[in-house]
């Protein structure tokens, strides 16, 4: 067969294509499949075998569950918390500082990068830092205290402080793409209905209510099915700023990815640890599909 | 012209190649690797042990891989297992080794040299005591203990004698109250400017508590088997209520402020503090200046001295028994660097004691006013029979953070504690007995 240039060109584009495809699927989607596998097996990575267990894995994950106490329990209810309270107050947050950034003229891009630059900087880097901020005595956040002669707060070392705490930071840091994603679907936005609500003497509410509240949609159920699932993997910034990365006090911070790395790493059990995987991804699954279904309908 | 240009390169590299498994195949070097993790003193310690065997054993070669932090040991270990590379001869916390046992990554020692007569004979009790399953699994250079660091010069401030530490749990008690300074309300612990004595569960007060205080309350931590957690007793909620109170009651330190009791001491921001012979390293080399003393552990209530052995120590792996040449030089290796010698070598240089029993009970060391604590220690130490060291260690943590945090009672904190714990020896060894 002779191929045209053309096609030619099309074939080499595939071959050159496929060599990221192929990275891709051995480094992401078939540790992704084993990992289904492992969480069918007790598996040890110190030992020589790995026997088969079928679905012991998952029954000890429920029974954990089911109990008063337990770290998987607290990992998953403090997961649910961080989306809960993380992904409304990041939202709301950042469609309120978009609104502001696209009615300011002067100096706007330094403020719209003052805002991103927290997105684009290292994870670890601005926990250590929030870490120190949250110190006691010396901390900058408990020397403003005592400066306005407010009593001092524990922050990370409270167990009803510690989550909120560690929450702040991880919705500061995420805010800057949040606000990208919003000014873009408010430069969508055409000027001309703005111009109709003027004319038809809309208050500014109304104009929000109406006009730039659901035009924003797309944006938005975009953001909410990403930082949700961004919520739902927490992992550095808890690690980073926790008392030896263990995600406490009393497990008052761990995430479901956290434990799930202690269970790997430090106590070997691979096996385990898959199975909580494996029911992450259909938590995170569930909630993308339950997201799109209710909120990407479409507004005329 | 390109392509000749790249044969000719390929000639090279072949006969490069080639070469090369010439030269490995002229001698019949074993070569084998041992592995620990990064700790300094350790590292050049283990680096001349090396260098002397490899002197007297010219036909193996050493492998040395001390590059993997403490915080990543572990997880190397198991990163490195199924890709089917790693150690020969690795380095485990002693309360590692059940775990590994379990997962099959070591081997027993071989009867020949390491028979249980001659472990008994020579090495510390707490080693001898470390057989498990019938076998030995894995035998120190060097073990440790703990016992009390005080500042002198925070205790001449405070107008108590430098000189003389304290001898009893009632005394620290006092001493601590004594040293501790406040910047304002002295119920708070955030006030806290200087610390008398801070307990810290997370460093070695878990030890301290489940294998010293309950004792000298007149309790005991565990059944003798070791299978039964017996320390939430009225001893033990005891002993337990006694080492709360210097937080919650006291109101001499925390583990939270001042950079941890650790670092609290080593800055001199911190009296009295309970910590192993491994600490006079980290003062040496953190804070020279510092004037301060070591002590053996004061005596509890019931007027007995007790104190926590622990050691870093040395097993042979799956790896190595695969291979008869490997397991050979593994055993010669593990046999150099667990003598006498060693030990006194691994003393001078990192500060841990002898494992074997002869060279820690040597005057010097006894009458050496840092070492002689700890060396004398050795007698009365006990060290616990761990299943998950930090999983059970993460339990006292977990208990004392109910305690401060949650203002639990001392008891109830203590029974939640036994419970968990208990479930994860009977975990380990219902997997085992199956």
């Amino acid at each position: 067969m002779k191929l045209t240039l053309a096609k030619k060109k099309v074939v080499w584009a595939y071959i050159f294509l496929a060599i990221p495809i192929v990275f891709f699927a051995y480094i992401r989607v078939y540790p992704a499949l084993f990992a289904f596998q492992m969480s069918l097996h007790d598996y040890n990575p110190l030992a020589a075998e790995q026997p088969f267990v079928g679905f012991e894995n998952y029954e000890r994950l429920f029974d954990q569950l089911g109990k008063r106490k337990s770290q998987t329990k607290s990992a998953f209810q403090n997961t649910i918390n961080y989306v809960l309270l993380g992904v409304p107050i990041q939202l709301c947050l950042a469609l309120a500082i978009s609104l502001m950034l696209n009615e300011i003229r002067f100096m706007s891009t330094l403020y719209r990068v003052m805002f991103f630059l927290p997105f684009v900087t290292s994870t670890i880097a601005i926990a250590w830092v929030f870490r120190m901020l949250y110190q006691p005595r010396f901390g900058l956040f408990n020397v403003i205290l005592q400066l306005v002669s407010l009593p001092q707060q524990p922050f990370l070392r409270s167990t009803q402080q510690a989550l909120p705490s560690v929450l702040a930071l991880v919705i500061w840091q995420g805010m800057g793409f949040a606000i990208i994603i919003f000014l873009a679907g408010l430069k969508q936005i055409p000027r001309t209905y703005y111009e109709a609500a003027e004319v038809d003497g809309a208050s500014r509410w109304h104009t929000f209510r109406y006009i730039t509240f659901p035009l924003l949609n797309p944006s938005l159920v975009y953001l909410l099915v990403l930082q949700t699932i961004s919520f739902l993997r927490m992992f550095a910034p808890v690690i980073a700023m926790t008392e030896q990365g263990r995600g406490g006090p009393l497990d008052s911070t761990v995430t479901v990815v956290l434990q799930t790395y202690r269970e790997a790493f430090q106590s070997f059990n691979m096996g385990y640890a898959s199975s909580l995987t494996v029911v992450l991804f259909a938590l995170i699954l569930g909630v993308t599909i339950i997201q799109l279904s209710v909120t990407s309908r479409r507004i005329n | 012209m390109l392509r000749s240009r790249l044969l000719a390169i390929l000639a090279v590299l072949i006969l490069l190649l080639s070469l090369g498994s010439l030269v490995g195949a002229q001698d019949d070097m074993v070569e084998i690797e041992y592995w620990q993790y990064n700790f300094g003193a350790r590292v050049d310690a283990m680096n001349m042990l090396i260098e002397q065997f490899e002197a007297e054993n010219p036909d193996i070669k050493v492998v040395h891989n001390s590059d993997i932090p403490y915080a990543d040991f572990r997880t190397e270990l198991a990163a490195s297992a199924p890709a089917g590379v790693g150690p020969d001869v690795v380095t485990l916390f002693y309360g590692w080794i059940p775990a590994f046992v379990d997962a099959g990554y070591l081997v027993p020692l071989p009867e020949d040299p390491f028979s249980e007569d001659f472990i008994l004979e020579t090495f510390s009790p707490m080693v001898a005591n470390s057989k498990f399953e019938g076998s030995y699994w894995a035998i120190p250079t060097a073990v440790r203990s703990l016992a009390l660091f005080w500042n002198k010069d925070i205790f001449a401030d405070a107008g108590l004698d430098p000189e003389s530490p304290p001898a009893t749990l009632d005394e620290l008690v006092e001493a601590a109250i004594a040293t501790t300074q406040y910047d304002g309300d002295m119920s708070d612990i955030l006030s806290i400017t200087r610390m008398g004595h801070a307990p810290a569960l997370a460093a070695q007060d878990h030890h301290w508590f489940r294998e010293v205080l309950i004792r000298q309350y007149g309790g005991a931590p565990y059944s003798d088997d070791g299978r039964t957690v017996t320390y939430n007793s009225e001893e033990g909620c005891a002993a337990f209520s006694w080492l709360a109170a210097f937080e919650t009651e006291h109101v001499t330190g925390s583990n939270d402020i001042l950079d941890g009791a650790t670092n609290a001491f080593v800055n001199g921001e911190s009296a009295i503090h309970v910590d192993g012979s491994f600490r006079l390293g980290t003062i040496a080399r953190n804070n020279p200046a510092l004037n301060y003393g070591v002590a053996e552990l004061p005596v509890g209530p019931n007027g007995e001295r007790h104190t926590f052995g622990s050691y870093w120590t040395h097993g042979i792996t799956r790896r190595a028994n695969d291979d008869p040449a490997r397991l050979e030089a593994a055993v010669k290796f593990l046999q150099f660097i667990t003598t006498p010698a060693a030990g006194t070598l691994w003393v001078n240089n990192v500060g841990e004691l002898p494992a074997q029993a002869t060279a820690a009970a040597d005057e010097m060391i006894l009458a050496h006013p840092d070492l002689g604590p700890f060396s004398a220690g050795l007698a009365y130490s006990h060290a616990t029979f761990f299943v998950d060291e930090s999983a059970q260690r993460q339990v006292l943590i977990d208990a004392f953070d109910n305690i401060r945090m949650g203002g639990m009672d001392p008891c109830d904190a203590l029974d939640e504690a036994a419970a968990l714990e208990q479930e994860l020896i009977d975990n380990f060894w219902a997997d085992r007995e199956m």
